[in-house]
């Protein structure tokens, strides 16, 4: 039983990492129905940012944070105004491949030596982790830390989305584009914005991600962005509580994979996982099915 | 001190003295062989004493004339310690440049693949470092152009099953290993053999992928198994994450491991969370014969710091190469690989070797501790 808690926590502390990266990917889907394959690599960058800010400049946490918070937010909107914007009255497909496009633009660009460099980097630790005992159960302060982090981060995002005039312009935006652009939503503004808060959240992930597992490089973007995805798909695409839910019930099923059949299998439960979703309810746990305009 | 500087001095004159003379018989001819390193990616430290090992050797040679008459030429290919780029170096190695005999590649999961393209084209190559047995021998077909100088899986995992059990006296293992590298599994698998036979108990014997990087749920296991000693096949960016990881949740078991704990970046990336732990290596900068002590000064005089096994290694694998061309006198890959299949009794860095008929060289292990974040020498283990 004290076996299954630990496990059951380790899982937590895998799945609010998730959710974090899950978040970006459904507010993009949910306004302008794409899918981000770049999230994962904005997440990336985030690590190594808080990596050179922790290293080079010895900067505070809450710096650390800002720096990688400010760092995505920005390399995401421009993303999008190269990138997306051009394509956005274009097939959804050819969105959809741009996407994956800008993906390995970041893996292979960020690997060159001038930029981050094709290694794995050591991330230092900003503070020291120390575990405090429960009978047998280990609950480290890093925990606490990326649960109160993650639950901020959540609060913070539902403020933005339901109490602010940006907000309300994101959730019409997501409702209907051109009307919302009809009635006065300055609808580039509002899918910047869209994309710099999804990349800022992902930033934050890239931090407490490099805390936790303490070893970077160029390439630790693609896994967890395929989970995170996952996550998404699984509570919902497009819905925001949903994508926290799939990604606590990915952070479960993968340690709990991992603790009773096999850490081999991890990965490969967790897409199947994707497969059955996609092929049994494509909307998801919480997501609303969405007629087809015509 | 002195003396010896004298003695090396006496040993460049005369190997200057027959270069020469080997130099005015065959007009300046060039030899030009391979290296083929991870330069780049999770194990570049590996790569870059490898490299700086190997070019020591080859400006020796040369400074002193050549090899057989011919001076070193060399092409330097990085392998981002990935099976497929390694595949990818050593073809290039082959058909583009040439070579005559190549050095590499340094990991098991690199020289496996390489090992296969070389021996269809028949250049000698000799893996200065990998130690899963498939590189040389696979399905019991001897791959005869391949070779290696250092010791072999089977021997180091019952090194330390044995170093486990006998000197530190624990009861009962747990070995976590990286399923996809040929190298972690091969060790882990005799590792859990060896103990078994040696009458512990293996309690935990866990897989995990190439790019895991949450090991939470496997050491929570391994903390409810009740193992008192865990083992870590695997290289130092790895079991440095496993380290910190099972440190974070309460672990109290002594860790030991194989030569890939060999880096300065384990104690940067573990911390204090892998101190005290064991592992076999090839070598310790701490041991007391001369050869280690020249060696470790003139490495240091060039790149300010201590070389690690691997590097050693290079060296005395690019060593032994040499000795080859020399016996063979010529470049023929054919006539080097004949030549290098009857070496016995090479004295290296890293102690007397001879190569056995598959191509392994059988020497000793040292055990290394690592205490106050650094590695100390505890004893040699002869074969």
């Amino acid at each position: 039983m004290e076996n299954f808690l630990q496990q059951a926590l380790n899982g937590l502390q895998l799945g609010l990492v998730y959710a974090l990266i899950a978040l970006g990917y459904t507010m993009v889907y949910g306004i302008v129905r794409l899918i981000n394959f770049a999230h994962g690599d904005v997440f990336m960058v985030g690590s190594f940012l808080a990596f050179y800010a922790i290293e080079r400049y010895r900067l505070p946490l809450p710096a650390v944070f800002a720096a990688a918070v400010i760092g995505c937010g920005i390399l995401a909107v421009v993303i999008e105004r190269v990138a997306y914007k051009p394509l956005r009255n274009a097939p959804r497909i050819a969105s959809l491949i741009t996407a994956i496009g800008v993906s390995l633009f970041l893996e292979y660009f960020t690997a060159l030596h001038q930029v981050f460099g094709p290694n794995y980097y050591a991330f230092p630790r900003p503070f020291r982790v120390v575990s405090f005992h429960a009978g047998e159960i280990a609950v480290t302060n890093l925990q606490a830390i990326i649960l109160a982090v993650t639950v901020a981060c959540y609060l913070v995002l539902r403020f933005i989305v339901y109490r602010t005039r940006v907000g309300r312009g994101m959730r019409a935006v997501s409702y209907d584009v051109v009307t919302a652009g009809l009635m006065g939503v300055n609808v580039n503004a509002v899918i910047s914005f869209t994309f710099g808060l999804g990349a800022a959240l992902a930033g934050v992930g890239g931090v407490l991600y490099g805390i936790a597992y303490p070893q970077i490089h160029t390439f630790m973007g693609i896994m967890p962005g395929l989970k995170a995805f996952t996550a998404a798909v699984l509570g919902g695409i497009g819905s925001i509580p949903g994508a926290v839910l799939g990604a606590l019930i990915m952070g479960q099923s993968e340690t709990l994979t991992a603790a009773y059949l096999s850490s081999t299998y991890r990965d490969g439960i967790a897409f199947l996982i994707l497969i059955g979703v996609l092929l049994w309810k494509p909307t998801g746990i919480l997501g609303k099915p969405r007629a087809e305009k015509v | 001190m002195k003396r010896m500087s004298l003695a090396h001095g006496a040993l460049a004159l005369a190997w200057m003295a027959l270069g020469i003379c080997a130099a005015a018989a065959a007009e300046a001819k060039e030899i030009r062989i391979g290296l083929i390193t991870p330069l780049s990616g999770d194990v570049k430290t590996y790569g870059e004493s490898v490299k700086n090992s190997f070019l020591i050797a080859v400006e020796e040679a040369n400074a002193g004339g050549g090899v057989a008459g011919m001076k070193i030429d060399y092409v330097i290919q990085d392998d981002r310690n990935d099976p497929t780029e390694a595949a990818n170096a050593a073809n290039l190695l082959v058909n583009r440049y040439r070579v005559k005999a190549i050095i590499g590649a340094v990991t098991s999961k690199a020289s496996i693949p390489v090992s296969d393209i070389i021996q269809a084209a028949r250049i000698p190559t000799l893996t200065p470092t990998g130690t899963n047995p498939k590189i040389t021998v696979a399905d019991g077909k001897r791959k005869d152009y391949m070779f290696r100088s250092c010791f072999i899986d089977p021997f180091q995992g019952t090194v330390m099953a044995r170093f486990s059990r006998d000197t530190l006296k624990k009861k009962s293992a747990a070995v976590l290993y990286d399923a996809s590298n040929d190298y972690s599994k091969g060790t882990a698998e005799v590792f859990r053999d060896a103990f078994r036979k040696m009458g512990g108990a293996v309690a935990a014997y866990e897989a995990y992928g190439k790019d895991d990087v949450d090991f939470s749920a496997l050491l929570t296991k391994v903390k409810g198994s009740g193992a008192d000693v865990l083992f870590l096949p695997d290289y130092y960016s790895k079991v440095g994450l496993i380290a910190r990881q099972a440190r974070e949740k309460g672990l109290k078991v002594q860790l030991v491991g194989p030569d890939g704990w060999d880096s300065p970046d384990l104690v940067k990336i573990a911390g204090d969370a892998i101190e005290g732990g064991y592992f076999s290596n090839h070598y310790s900068p701490d041991d007391e014969r001369p050869e280690v002590a020249a060696w470790v000064r003139k490495y240091k005089e060039k790149h300010g710091q201590v070389p690690d096994a691997l590097g050693t290694l290079a060296y005395d694998g690019t060593k032994l190469l040499f000795e080859a061309i020399r016996r063979a006198g010529s470049d023929d890959p054919k006539k080097i690989r004949d030549a290098l299949a009857s070496i016995r009794d090479f004295h290296g860095v890293t102690g007397k070797s001879s190569l056995d008929r598959n191509g392994d060289s059988v020497k000793s292990a040292a055990i290394v501790k690592i205490e106050g974040g650094r590695q100390k020498f505890v004893k040699t283990v002869n074969p």
